[in-house]
């Protein structure tokens, strides 16, 4: 039985309807993320399994108990909020033993699960310290720490790395996983930064006004958008308008605005006269220099899927997709670049006018960029990278 | 070509301080501090001085150098020993003091819940409420504690309804004007709005996150309000409590009017040594008296609020 369950819930406030039917499950020991933008009800939905709202309908069942006529003190379930919340007139180890205070724990026990909390989240130097004296950090891992303490059934997040720095950011992320492995409480955690939630999560619910648009693992949400909201919200992504011409064993024939025929797999079912985008990442996209011959992938490739360091698929090569015609290579001609370090992102403009980014790692010594702006460059993706998504 | 970007000796560093910023300081801070000196320190250790000087004849002080025509002069302890050869002046003090503690303590029970309404009320009605708070103000404090006599004049329906109500029992009837009731009234009265504002301007910052998170963390109502707004507004208290103790311990116009002659507080036996019974040096010593009572119980509030902080 999962731990939580959310059953068709419902919020409005006045006209606005801030959630709308939602459910989803928790298990014991995961960590959830409602990932959405803001105002997309993914806060109301936290505060309501917190206890500081209610539904309007449906139910929140915690051990397959509603929770709904539980006020949120006697809830065992405990939240780390974006400001933190400290108090501010008790010092850390005080704000970390006020859970324990408030369930009656006994003095020498306190003292005992305080100080390891605290040497859990290294701050066991700092317990006689007021909240003003210490960071940012800091401050993140007291508010963990007093969450956490008195081991509650469920910990609610509200974005709580929001505030810090992005080096911080990431530090906290790691030790965020490490320590809920550690404590075994299941976490549910709500943000709008989707590199975090990708980074943190068993399972990730995509939210956009008031519903769950997904619900998947990480890397399913990444490389399977169910609809175009999840696509262009979840990583960067080129979406070609695009609509099915012929489909059969998995592969499918598009019609893509400005580009004329290309190919894609078929994940789900897809009927001939679907109209949808074909999702695209940047990454999945190759770019290289127009006069350079063989481009990486051959123009009408179709049927050749070879790319030199994988000799193999040219002895077995997989189904003939259609024959021949669908080529994913077009020409086109740089029109911006964004260079992040690491990689460098290309906005290319295709001959026909079509926009896309490919993206290139910058793996030659000494190069920040591989092309100029106004180079003409080709740009190819493999017929089974891209994903389509039917509107 | 290197050297260009680092060539650090054409931006010597900014001065410390800059020229003429001294001189500005002194011109901004200099006319309050002579203000301050001039107005305040002097004239309190003239009091200080006339605590050990003689009274002069005709009310006034005793001039300090002999002026040759055998009357007294110079300083003297006098003052000090007479005010402890009578158990009646410490009597009237500690009085003082205990009138100026309850009046405040009701100050703060009456005023604590309606700044916590105001602090909660809706941002664009929390002015306007304010404005009502100090609205008083705006008339004569003498007329304001004056309405108070028809208020509990024996004529007034308050007084009836009591008597009544004793008469009913068989029980005397009893005065609310001048006695130590209507004094504490008008204390209170008076000064309840300077207990609200410094508790509305401190809980209205209050985060209300806080009480989220205390909720969160299993504290119901009660324990929301010990452990966490209580504590967070101990500055809001120590203010108001201050901006109504002092001023209560010092009254001495309400006590005149709505006391009887058993209410005379320190404030009254000041008054009365210089206007009354024109005996300046011994006016002076009860104030002096006063002031250090009220200093030594600030250091006392500070040392304990100090220690209490420490222990946490």
């Amino acid at each position: 039985m999962a731990l939580l369950e959310i059953r068709n819930i419902s919020r409005s406030f006045g006209a606005f309807t801030a959630v709308k039917d939602v459910s989803f499950d928790v298990s014991s020991g995961e960590f959830f993320t409602l990932l959405g933008p803001s105002g997309c009800g993914k806060t109301t939905i936290l505060r309501m399994i917190a206890g500081f709202d209610l539904p309007d309908a449906g139910q929140i069942l915690l051990d397959g108990r509603d929770l709904v006529a539980t006020p949120a003190e006697r809830r065992p379930i405990h939240t780390v909020f974006q400001s933190y919340a400290l108090f501010p007139h008790l010092t850390v180890g005080q704000n970390v033993a006020f859970p324990l205070r408030m369930a009656g724990v006994n003095e020498t026990e306190l003292r005992r699960r305080v100080a390891d909390t605290l040497e859990q989240v290294h701050l066991a130097e700092l317990a006689e310290h007021y909240p003003h004296e210490i960071s940012g950090g800091q401050k993140q891992r007291v508010a963990l720490a007093r969450g956490l303490v008195n081991r509650p059934r469920l910990l609610l997040l509200d974005e709580p790395l929001g505030a810090l720095d992005l080096k911080l950011r990431e530090e906290m992320q790691l030790e965020l996983i490490k320590l809920q492995r550690e404590v075994g409480v299941t976490f549910v955690f709500v943000t709008h930064a989707q590199p975090e939630a990708l980074a943190l999560s068993h399972r990730i619910a995509v939210m956009n006004q008031g519903r769950i648009e997904q619900l998947d693992e990480p890397s399913r949400l990444y490389s399977f958008p169910k609809n175009r909201f999840v696509a262009d919200f979840i990583g960067n992504c080129n979406l070609l308008e695009a609509g099915v011409v012929e489909g059969q064993d998995g592969l499918l024939r598009l019609q893509a605005a400005g580009l004329g025929e290309i190919l894609a797999p078929a994940r789900e079912d897809v009927n001939v006269g679907d109209k949808g985008v074909l999702a695209l990442r940047p990454e999945q996209v190759r770019i290289g220099a127009a006069d350079a011959l063989p481009p990486p992938f051959p123009k009408g490739g179709g049927g050749d899927f070879a790319t030199p360091d994988d000799p193999g698929a040219s002895e077995n090569p997989p189904q003939p997709p259609f024959g021949k015609g669908g080529g994913n290579s077009f020409p086109g001609t740089v029109r911006d670049f964004l260079y992040v370090g690491d990689v460098t992102t290309y906005q290319v403009t295709l001959d026909n006018g079509q926009e896309l980014a490919a993206l290139r790692a910058n793996d030659a010594p000494g190069r920040a960029r591989f092309f100029e702006v106004g180079d003409r460059v080709t740009v190819s993706w493999a017929w089974d990278a891209g994903h389509f998504v039917r509107d | 070509m290197r050297g260009t970007l680092f060539e650090t000796d054409k931006f010597p560093p900014p001065p410390l301080c800059k020229r003429g910023e001294k001189g500005t300081r002194w011109a901004i801070t200099a006319p309050p501090t002579l203000f301050l000196l001039a107005f305040f320190l002097a004239p309190a250790l003239i009091v200080v001085l006339a605590s050990f000087q003689y009274p002069g004849e005709f009310g006034g002080l005793a001039p300090l150098l002999d002026a040759g025509d055998g009357r007294e002069h110079g300083l003297t302890l006098e003052n000090y020993q007479f005010f402890f050869s009578d158990f009646l002046f410490t009597e009237i003090l500690l009085r003082s003091f205990l009138v100026a503690a309850a009046s405040t303590l009701i100050c703060l029970l009456l005023a604590y819940p309606v700044a916590w309404l105001i602090a909660k009320s809706p941002r664009q009605h929390r002015d306007f409420l304010v404005l009502l708070v100090i609205l008083p103000f705006a008339s004569n404090f003498l007329i304001r504690v004056y309405a108070w006599m028809i208020i509990l004049g024996p004529q007034a329906a308050l007084a009836r309804l009591l008597n009544g109500v004793l008469g009913a029992f068989g029980l005397e009837p009893v005065s609310l004007l001048f006695s130590p009731f209507a004094v504490l009234v008008g204390m209170v009265y008076v000064h309840l709005p300077f207990m609200i504002l410094p508790l509305y301007t401190n809980l209205e910052k209050h985060d209300p996150v806080l009480l989220d998170a205390a909720q969160d963390l299993g504290a119901n109502a009660w324990q929301r309000f010990w452990r966490v707004t209580w504590p967070l507004s101990l500055p809001g208290v120590f203010s108001g409590s201050a901006l109504v103790f002092i001023p209560v311990l010092g009254m001495f116009a309400i006590p005149d009017i709505l006391g009887g002659t058993r209410d005379m507080l320190i404030g009254n036996l000041i008054k009365d040594q210089f206007l009354g019974v024109r005996d300046w040096p011994f006016g002076a010593t009860l104030s002096i008296v006063l002031t250090l009572c009220v200093l030594s119980l600030a250091g006392l509030a500070a040392w304990a609020g100090r220690r209490r902080r420490g222990e946490q």
